[in-house]
This record gives C-alpha cells, structure tokens and sequence, in this order.
C-alpha cells in the first residue's frame, strides 16, 4: 500500500449528497450504473423480448406459413394470423403478454435490484456512503424505472422491426398504426410493467433477499392470482376482493385495449374492470408500493 | 436521537461521541450504555473479543442500526444524518460489493454514492495496491483482496473520519502490516480513525487511545500508555522474606508483588539504583533486577477478569 499520498490531504468536504435531490440524482447514477452492469437484468428483459418474439410473432407466423394450429391460435383464419403479426397490429402485440408474463419479469428484476443487496451487503455499504435513505431508495426507483422504459421501448422496437421484416417477405402492403394508439399502448405497457417492477421491489426489500421473494412473487403473480379470480366467480366477497389485485388492475387495463373477446384469449388480459377503473388501482399500486418500500428501508436497522 | 446532546462543537475536538448507547436483542444486551469520545486526528482503538459489541457500536454510529436508547453525534450532527455520514468513510464488518463488477467499477459506483469524481476511484485503489487487479471481478479476488478494496472504498472522497472494523482480517502478516502502516499514514495526513479489533499487539502498536469493550460494555478508555500502566521493576534476591521488607520500604506495602521466585516492585526504573543499594545494605544478595513493562494484553486479561469475577 502506498503511504506517500496522504501528507498532502485536502478536505473535500462532501456536502454535495446531503442536498435530498442530489442525493437521490446520485444515487440513480450509481445504481443505474451497477444495473447496467449487471448480466442478470439483461438476461430477464432478454427472456422477455424471447417470449415476445415466440408468443407474438414466431407461433403465429409459423402457423401462418405451414398451416398448422396449435393451442396459441386454435380456430383462427390463416389471414388473421398473419394480420396479428403486421405493422398495424403492433399496439396490440406489444403489451399482450405484459399482464402476466412481461409482469412476471418485471417483478423479478425488481426483486432482484432490491434483495441481493442484502446478501452481498451493498446496502450496508450504499448507506455509509453519504446520501439518506429516502435519496438511495428513490435513486433505486428511478434507475429500475429507467431500465422497464428500456425494455419497453425495446420491446416496441423489436416488434416493428420483426412486423415489417413479415411484411416484407409476405409482399404485404405496409399499414402503419395510429400515433396514438400505438403512444396509448406503450404509456399503458409501461403502467404494467412499472407496477410490477415496483411491487418486485418491495417483495424483495421484505423478504430481504431474491430467492424468496421472487418465488413467492412469481407463484402469486402466475398461479394464486388466477386461482382467486376463479374461486371469486362463486364466491362474492373473494371476487371484490380480486378486483383490487395487481394482475386484475394490469390484465384490464390491457384487455380495455386489446380486448378479451376472440377465439384465442390471452392468458392474463381480463375485462374484470373497466379502463377507466383498472387505471385508478394500477395507479394506487403505483403510488402506494415505493411509499412502503421506502419506507420499510428507512426504518430498518441494515447489518 | 440525539437529544440533551451539544452538537455544536463541529470545530471542537471531538469527532464521535456517544451517550449510554445501548442496543439490545431479546434479552440480549449487544451494547450496554456505551459512552466514548474520539478525538480529531487520533487513531482510537476500539478493543474486544469477538462478540463483545464493537460492530454494533459501530453501526449505530454510522446509523445502520437504531439505538435502543442512548445517542451518538459524529463530526457534530446527529449519527447516521447525511451531513455526518458524508463525512465519514467505513469498512464494516466485512467488504459487502456487487460480486458480478470489477473492484475499480464498485469503486465507481460508490464515488457516484458519493457524489465524488469517478477518477477517485483510481486513486484508492492505488492506495491499497491493487491497481494492476482492478479489472477483475470482485467475486474472484482473495479475502485479502476484498478487505484492501473496503478499506479503499472507505478512503475515497478524503472522509475526515474513517471507520475501519476489523480491518485486518483475513490479510496475510504483509497484508496486516501495510494496513497498519495505511492507517498510521490517514492519522499523519490528518484524518481521524477508528478501528476496531481484537489483535491487541495491532492496537498497541498504532492506536494513540483505546476504548476496552467487553460481553457490550465499555470497561474503560484511555491512552494505551495510561492503559499499560508504568513500569515495574522485578527482582530476584536472598533472603527473600528481607528483599520484599526492604522494597516494601521504598515502594509501600501494596507496590510489591511475589511472582514465582522473583518479586515485582511497582518503582520507575530510574529507581532501580536506590532499590539496590538499600537491598545490598540488608544483606540481601541481588541476582537481578530488570525493569518490566505490561503488555496490552496482560492489561486486557486482568480487565476481562476481574469484570467476570465481579459478574459472579
């Protein structure tokens, strides 16, 4: 170690991260940073462009070209498969998968940005670095905000790009969506996402770690959700208390858009609530998920 | 946190001071009413068994962990408020960092915690020599490696006070000593340290002061000097019933100790002329007298004793 650097000291006086919102822009450059970084963010939003490539494009198109059906597009005309994969159809594409799978993924990476923090004990360390624990959280919040806007605007991207390389080799007359219904699916596929990351977040500032909490997360977002939604068809006090879960709020905001009408529903997009209302729960998670996150990490003693 | 407490005293001397900090777990009590000052530029020794509360103390000085009761100002604010924590660089028990990025890009991210240039980064890890491992993934560094690269990232940013838990754990004997030269080196350019840990010869060999901290209780503070106590003179001489009247002549009934064939004599050893002179004029013949000093760790034993001895 060398001991020549330090007769010469200036006190630099580190005042700039006491300020609250320099705080938390500091702490969303460095964790945006670190995230970047990080194999396994771009290994969940990579899973999710897969899924959307194979789910949105792939099968259909497949089938399209060979004939055949299987159980993503049974009972639908050739034409309208390979409408489904056009240009004009990419509103719809884009966000069908996010109420459950998109979701899904979301939630992991939230719950990844959170948890492993307190296993490698970088939350000890992030916290002895200067700004206050409401600065750090919502620095987090941002740069886990910054990387679902990625995804979804890459998402958007992937799936133009692969709906006008079909409709080129089919030869087919390009027909562009509207501006606005394409702005109105991506702002709604950002709700989703968001809302899902956010509740990954808080999962693993609970259970403080990932393992746990994308576990329970996943199962919940996948299976009990549904299973809730089924047991609330006879059930009245179980079907209002399935009105006001994430996956209800997410999946209807969707389905306003997409709907859930045709031969081939997507797992996930509901009609349980209205547009309208869906967007009033979507937006109280929104609300509500990094008040608590927030919140619980700053109370907490951190070993 | 920190009420009935003057934090006024930014420029004063005092760097941390805590009041009857106590953290208790269940029925455990991990810090018991821990009250200790450290002075601006000193390098304080924090010193206990493992267990014995020095982490969290810490801690809560830092403001990882909430006081039970009890309150601790660092650098004048209240412990854990952004303005002290900004001042402050810690290692606390044990180097927590992103294992997927290199040491230098962990460095990075916490100089952007910081708000400091990322270019600081560099610089520390000059410091702790590990320049040339860098580029290399936290994950695949040595536990020596991982301990200089929390000791770098403590020292970004020039903190005026640096807390150092544990710090030389896990390095190898060459590893211990440029640590140890690291810290004497922050204390010369001026920056305050405290260090905890459980080598007493560590902190006799560069703390200016020690806090003894033991089963969560502080035993005592002092300098190491005070702590160790002044020098005593052993003799061995026959008769022995007539050496030990002879000194207790000179040093008083309690300044004389039998210890196995020789006696311990509490005189400086500039007296050691007089003792023998007085002890040859009684006949007594003198096989040897040298002048003992206590080890830290010696000083360390009785305290932890006599503390379990009075507990029972």
């Amino acid at each position: 170690m060398s001991t020549a650097t330090t007769s010469t000291r200036v006190t630099t006086g580190t005042t700039r991260t006491t300020n609250p919102f320099a705080g938390a822009a500091a702490s969303a450059r460095a964790e945006l940073l670190r995230l970047r970084k990080w194999p396994a963010v771009w290994v969940t939003i990579g899973a999710w462009l897969a899924l959307t490539v194979m789910f949105g494009f792939l099968f259909n198109y497949v089938s399209y070209k060979t004939g055949d059906t299987s159980f993503s597009n049974e009972g639908v005309t050739r034409q309208s498969l390979l409408d489904e994969v056009l240009p004009a159809n990419v509103p719809h594409v884009l966000i069908q998968g996010m109420p459950m799978f998109g979701g899904a993924l979301m939630l992991v990476l939230g719950a990844l940005v959170a948890g492993n923090g307190y296993g490698w004990g970088t939350w000890k360390t992030v916290l002895t670095q200067g700004p206050a624990r409401p600065a750090v959280v919502t620095g987090s919040f941002a740069a886990l905000t910054v990387f679902v806007v990625t995804t979804v605007v890459a998402t958007l991207a992937l799936c133009f790009g692969l709906a006008l390389l079909i409709a080129g080799v089919e030869s087919q007359t390009v027909v562009w969506p509207t501006l606005s219904d394409t702005a109105k699916s991506t702002g709604v596929g950002f709700l989703v996402m968001e809302m899902w990351a956010l509740l990954g977040f808080l999962l693993g500032t609970v259970a403080r770690g990932p393992a746990l909490s994308v576990g329970l997360g996943l199962v919940w977002a996948l299976v009990v959700e549904n299973l809730l939604r089924g047991v609330g068809q006879l059930l009245g006090p179980v079907e209002a208390f399935t009105k006001i879960l994430p996956g209800t709020a997410g999946g209807s905001l969707v389905g306003s858009i997409v709907g859930t009408g045709g031969p081939d529903p997507t797992p996930g997009v509901l009609d349980t609530l209205s547009g309208s209302t869906a967007m009033i729960v979507l937006g109280a998670y929104l609300v509500l998920t990094p008040l608590l996150a927030g919140w619980l990490v700053t109370r907490r003693d951190v070993a | 946190m920190v009420e009935g407490m003057n934090l006024n005293h930014d420029n004063h001397d005092t760097v941390v001071q805590t009041q009857k900090l106590t953290k208790r777990y269940g029925d455990r009590l991990a810090a018991d009413r821990v009250s200790l000052t450290v002075r601006r530029g000193e390098v304080y020794g924090f010193l206990g068994p493992n267990g014995a509360g020095k982490t969290t103390t810490l801690r809560m000085i830092l403001g990882l962990i909430r006081p039970t009761s009890g309150s601790a100002a660092v650098l004048g604010q209240p412990a854990g408020s952004p303005a002290a924590v900004a001042r402050v660089g810690a290692l606390v028990e044990g180097p927590g960092f992103y294992p997927y990025l290199s040491g230098k890009d962990n460095l990075r991210v916490m100089a952007r915690y910081r708000g400091i240039p990322e270019s600081a980064a560099d610089e520390a890890l000059e410091r702790v020599d590990l320049a040339t491992r860098g580029d290399d993934r936290f994950k695949s560094y040595s536990l020596g490696m991982k301990q200089r690269l929390g000791a770098a990232s403590a020292l970004m940013g020039d903190p005026d006070l640096v807390v150092l838990d544990e710090p030389t754990n896990g390095l190898d004997p060459a590893g211990m000593l440029d640590m140890r030269r690291l810290i004497v080196d922050l204390a010369r350019g001026g920056q305050t340290v405290l260090l905890s840990s459980h080598l007493l010869d560590e902190v006799q060999e560069i703390c200016d002061r020690v806090g003894v901290i033991n089963n969560g209780e502080l035993l005592m503070e002092s300098t190491v000097a005070e702590l160790r106590g002044g020098a005593s003179l052993a003799v061995r001489g026959r008769p022995v019933d007539r050496a030990i009247a002879v000194a207790m002549g000179l040093a008083g009934d309690d300044g004389v100790h039998v210890d196995g064939d020789r006696m311990l004599v509490d005189l400086e050893p500039a007296d050691a002329p007089a003792l023998v002179r007085e002890l040859v004029a009684a006949g007594v013949a003198v096989h040897e007298v040298t002048s003992v000093e206590r080890t830290l760790e010696e000083v360390f034993f009785e305290m932890t004793r006599n503390e379990l001895e009075a507990t029972r």
